[in-house]
């Protein structure tokens, strides 16, 4: 891992369109060492920054920086440094799980050999080591998401990205993907840029979040920062006329976010404090059914950069 | 959470091979895997069968034997059999339809293409497995029966009199190799199922030397040959072998047909070889 004053990626003012489309638009960001998500809702451009960060699509505009080198001009050498787990079903056909990514590991740059004991050691890392010798059409979903890691990993990268390395899996598998991811970003030492729009994924998994919204950077910074300025949330449900509550609330310059049931999380100022919701539902007669503190959870830093979730 | 299965990661502490040949990775893998499937063998196999067939011809023609006389080998020995090995070059061909199509099908063209290679590593990977095939049934044959003549004859005289042979044989089999290696490239670039491709090669190649057999019929016309890739390859072999030309359509028409088709066929692959299909 590179010190931690070098950043990992560097982005400035990065544009990517396709077609007159902007994609995204006057990107400037840096990514930290360790593990950092990368945020943002559908469309929001996540995609499109890895592949131009592993120079799978040319920026229009601006420049970027992987591991110090330079996107345009060391495609080839940035590629071999690093290792890209695709969000959507990806192997080659015919192949057996040990025999795929041994191969992958040989078109990274490893000799024959060093490849096929890699794949062995990463096989079983992953926890497909009783599995390495099936074809992989005959893979669950959740096991492909695993062959997925293996060979991103196989070549021992110095920056790993994942994009949405949890979609499809059940519950036991997700948890146990998840536990990889740490265990790689924290005790292996290797770089990690986590795409994904699951927000739990990321607050366990990482360290720092780049928010993108639009096709630009809504906020980044470390995610305990980012959880922690001067004010509490709160979860409040109310019986009455709750948007023109919620529009008096937003007017009295708090944030509001309303979730898929009745509950809003609301982020009062410590300078306000609870009492004000009080006073606030009393002036416009609703009543307060509800109200309980809340620990600020990323979905709130989501939330308060991109807008309701 | 659950456990871990397995922590033992361990970082790579050996070498690293250099850029540049990961094409030599995709190619062999490719080869390797094609010699796995028992059918292909098998194709492999047969299409060695007019090899022994002229072998003996050779063999007989190289006696004192009265047969001897009529089946003498000549130049056009050699262009025969080349002529005669383009059924087992289409079912070869054929049998390489899903070198590409198969990845678009599962996807994998981004995972080659965020390793370290560049596109055109990734496309000359796909076209060593057909060109080898090709030749492995008309270059190394042809060349093993002039060999065998010599070994026979007991005499360089055969060789010496007709020295043009060895680059005629060489020429015109990569020729025919690269035309049909960057066809079936093209067009398995163009689908997700190698399946649909064999039926568009076969297409390609039956329905234009229908075509033309039906228009030079109604026009009485043999110029309608350069609409047939077959009858551009026989105008070729003709005037590599020194046979006499049989079609009125002059050899430079020809080449220029062939290499139109390998130009077309390298476009149609720089546009769809790409990780991100950007439809704008």
């Amino acid at each position: 891992m590179g010190s931690v004053m070098q950043p990992v990626i560097e982005l400035q003012r990065v544009g990517v369109r396709y077609g007159r489309q902007w994609a995204l638009r006057d990107v400037s960001a840096t990514f930290p060492t360790g593990a950092v998500g990368l945020l943002g809702p559908n469309g929001a451009g996540k995609s499109t920054m890895i592949k131009a960060l592993l120079g799978l699509l040319p920026p229009d505009t601006g420049d970027m920086k992987v591991l110090g080198l330079d996107v345009r001009r060391s495609p080839l050498q940035i590629r071999a440094r690093i290792g890209y787990m695709p969000e959507n079903d990806a192997h080659i056909p015919r192949m057996n799980a040990v025999t795929f990514v041994a191969y992958c590991g040989e078109l990274a740059g490893l000799p024959s050999a060093d490849a096929m004991q890699r794949a062995h050691e990463v096989l079983y890392y992953v926890g497909l080591g009783e599995a390495r010798y099936r074809l992989i059409e005959q893979y669950s979903t959740g096991m492909k998401q695993r062959i997925k890691l293996a060979q991103a990993l196989v070549h021992d990268p110095s920056l790993l990205f994942l994009d949405e390395p949890t979609n499809g899996m059940d519950p036991k598998g997700r948890d146990e993907m998840l536990e990889l991811i740490r265990d790689i970003a924290h005790n292996k030492q290797i770089n990690l840029i986590l795409s994904s729009h699951l927000l739990p994924d990321v607050e366990y998994t990482c360290d720092h979040v780049v928010v993108l919204d639009k096709g630009g950077v809504a906020t980044e910074g470390p995610i305990a920062a980012l959880k922690g300025p001067g004010g509490r949330v709160f979860e409040l449900r109310v019986k009455g006329e709750a948007g023109e509550f919620l529009a008096a609330m937003r007017g009295a310059g708090l944030e509001c976010h309303a979730t898929d049931e009745d509950v809003m999380r609301v982020f009062v100022p410590d300078e306000r404090g609870p009492r004000f919701l009080f006073t606030l539902a009393s002036q416009h007669k609703v009543q307060v059914r509800h109200l309980r503190a809340s620990v600020p959870t990323l979905e709130d830093v989501f939330a308060k950069a991109v807008g309701d979730v | 959470m659950s456990p871990i299965h397995d922590q033992g990661y361990r970082h790579y502490l050996g070498e690293r091979e250099p850029h540049g040949r990961a094409w030599w990775v995709i190619a062999r893998s490719h080869i390797v895997t094609a010699m796995q499937h028992r059918g292909f063998r098998f194709i492999l196999l047969v299409a060695w069968a007019p090899f022994v067939v002229r072998a003996v011809q050779i063999y007989v023609a190289s006696t004192n034997l009265p047969v001897a006389e009529f089946i003498a080998t000549t130049p056009e020995t050699f262009r025969d059999f080349l002529a005669q090995q383009r059924l087992f070059v289409f079912l070869v061909t054929i049998g390489q339809a899903g070198l590409i199509a198969d990845d678009r099908r599962t996807n994998a063209l981004q995972l080659y293409l965020s390793k370290p290679l560049t596109r055109v590593e990734y496309i000359l990977g796909k076209l060593v497995p057909p060109l080898a095939y090709v030749l492995a049934v008309t270059l190394v044959p042809a060349l093993l029966l002039l060999l065998l003549q010599i070994v026979f004859a007991g005499s360089l005289a055969f060789l010496r009199a007709n020295l043009f042979l060895l680059p005629a044989i060489t020429l015109f089999s990569i020729i025919q190799a690269l035309l049909s290696a960057f066809a079936i490239l093209a067009l398995s670039s163009l689908s997700k199922s190698r399946r649909f491709v064999s039926i568009m090669y076969a297409g390609v190649i039956f329905f234009t030397a229908a075509m033309y057999q039906a228009l030079r019929g109604i026009t009485n016309s043999r110029t309608w040959a350069v609409i047939s890739p077959g009858e551009m390859l026989d105008v070729i072999a003709n005037a590599i072998f020194r046979a006499r030309a049989v079609s009125p359509v002059p050899v430079y028409v020809a080449i220029l047909v062939v290499f139109v088709i390998i130009a077309l066929s390298i476009v149609i692959l720089e546009r769809r070889i790409r990780a991100v299909e950007v439809v704008a």
